[in-house]
């Protein structure tokens, strides 16, 4: 994965308009979260292959991380905190949420195949 | 301890590094001894977030890795493995029943003697804590005259006010390059907190920085009758 360029990342996103893809979306702190900081708390969420056409796709920056919003017939899909992103030989568009230490916080998956179980 | 009284040791943990960090020092003193060990190890750890530090995986190569510097640890630690290829992350969703009578068959083929996992509800993360119940119920589920001996590990910071001390403390500085060895194998896990402790301020090196942080590994001797899990 390479740090987000946000022209040719838009320019990928795009390709994947108006037909179905599958997903993955994932957000988390780890399992240890509370193990460690007993002020903190253990979120986390993913949705593995969810399918959908989603209709248009944007990518916006701000200081220095970026959201993704894709916008499909009925609803969105969401994510914040991006940083890093790569368009595999498979043909995934990969896009991840790092923080200072290298752990992924946040990722977003676009496929035109299912991910691996 | 005398350690070649034993048979066969199965070492029973949800994560590629648990075995690393919670039972290396054993699992080498038991292969010094001559008995055979073997990891079943329940998934490959899809869902980690370390990534390598700085990070060389993402979401979709970690599994391969993962399974690679699995295979690699084990090597190191002279242990057969067996990959059960459950998901991460989705253990505890797993109905019990069934992942317990898969791990009694491989208890009762591999004629453990000894059986070595996760202490539930008292080992954090919820894969560590459903596949310990899971080894719980398949010791349970073996006629008590013919059932291996249980060691749990606890690692949740009330585990002295709720189980007491651990009854086996086992000091691995003897064997500890080969914990470490082992340790380091998990690349893409281990770069972090070795870098972490690298940066720490009371940093004294890698080894005995190490050494500091993984030397004993502690173990509760479980009668399965007794506990509720």
């Amino acid at each position: 994965m390479k740090p987000i360029e946000i022209e040719k990342l838009q320019a990928y996103i795009d390709q994947f308009a108006n037909e179905p893809v599958y997903i993955h979306l994932e957000t988390t702190n780890g399992a240890y979260a509370q193990h460690f900081d007993s002020n903190a708390y253990n979120v986390g969420a993913y949705i593995r292959n969810a399918s959908i056409t989603f209709l248009q796709g944007k990518v916006v920056e701000q200081d220095l991380s970026y959201r993704i919003g894709l916008k499909h017939e009925i609803g969105w899909i969401y994510a914040e905190g991006l940083t890093d992103y790569e368009f595999t030989e498979e043909g995934q568009l990969l896009i991840a949420g790092h923080d200072r230490e290298g752990r992924l916080m946040v990722t977003l998956e676009i496929s035109r195949q299912p991910f691996a179980y | 301890m005398n350690y070649s009284e034993h048979k066969h040791v199965v070492v029973i943990y949800p994560h590629p590094d648990d075995e690393s960090f919670g039972v290396a020092g054993t699992v080498t003193n038991f292969r010094k001894a001559g008995v055979p060990v073997t990891y079943l190890c329940g998934t490959l750890g899809e869902m980690g977030r370390n990534m390598g530090s700085p990070f060389f995986a993402n979401r979709e190569t970690l599994p391969e890795i993962r399974k690679k510097e699995l295979i690699d640890a084990c090597e190191v630690l002279d242990m057969n493995l067996e990959m059960l290829g459950y998901r991460d992350k989705t253990l505890e969703f797993e109905p019990r029943e069934e992942v317990a009578e898969n791990l009694k068959n491989y208890i009762e083929d591999l004629g453990a003697t000894l059986v070595i996992t996760f202490y539930p509800p008292f080992a954090v993360h919820p894969d560590h804590n459903a596949l310990g119940a899971a080894a719980f119920e398949a010791v349970r589920k073996i006629d008590r005259e013919k059932r291996p001996e249980l060691w749990a590990n606890a690692i949740s910071n009330d585990r002295e006010e709720k189980l007491g001390k651990p009854e086996i403390v086992i000091d691995t500085e003897e064997v500890f390059d080969i914990k470490l060895k082992a340790l380091k194998s998990h690349r893409s896990q281990a770069e972090g907190m070795l870098s972490k402790m690298n940066a720490s301020e009371n940093f004294i090196g890698e080894y005995e920085s190490a050494l500091k942080r993984l030397q004993y590994e502690a173990f509760h001797r479980v009668d399965v009758d007794k506990v509720s899990y």
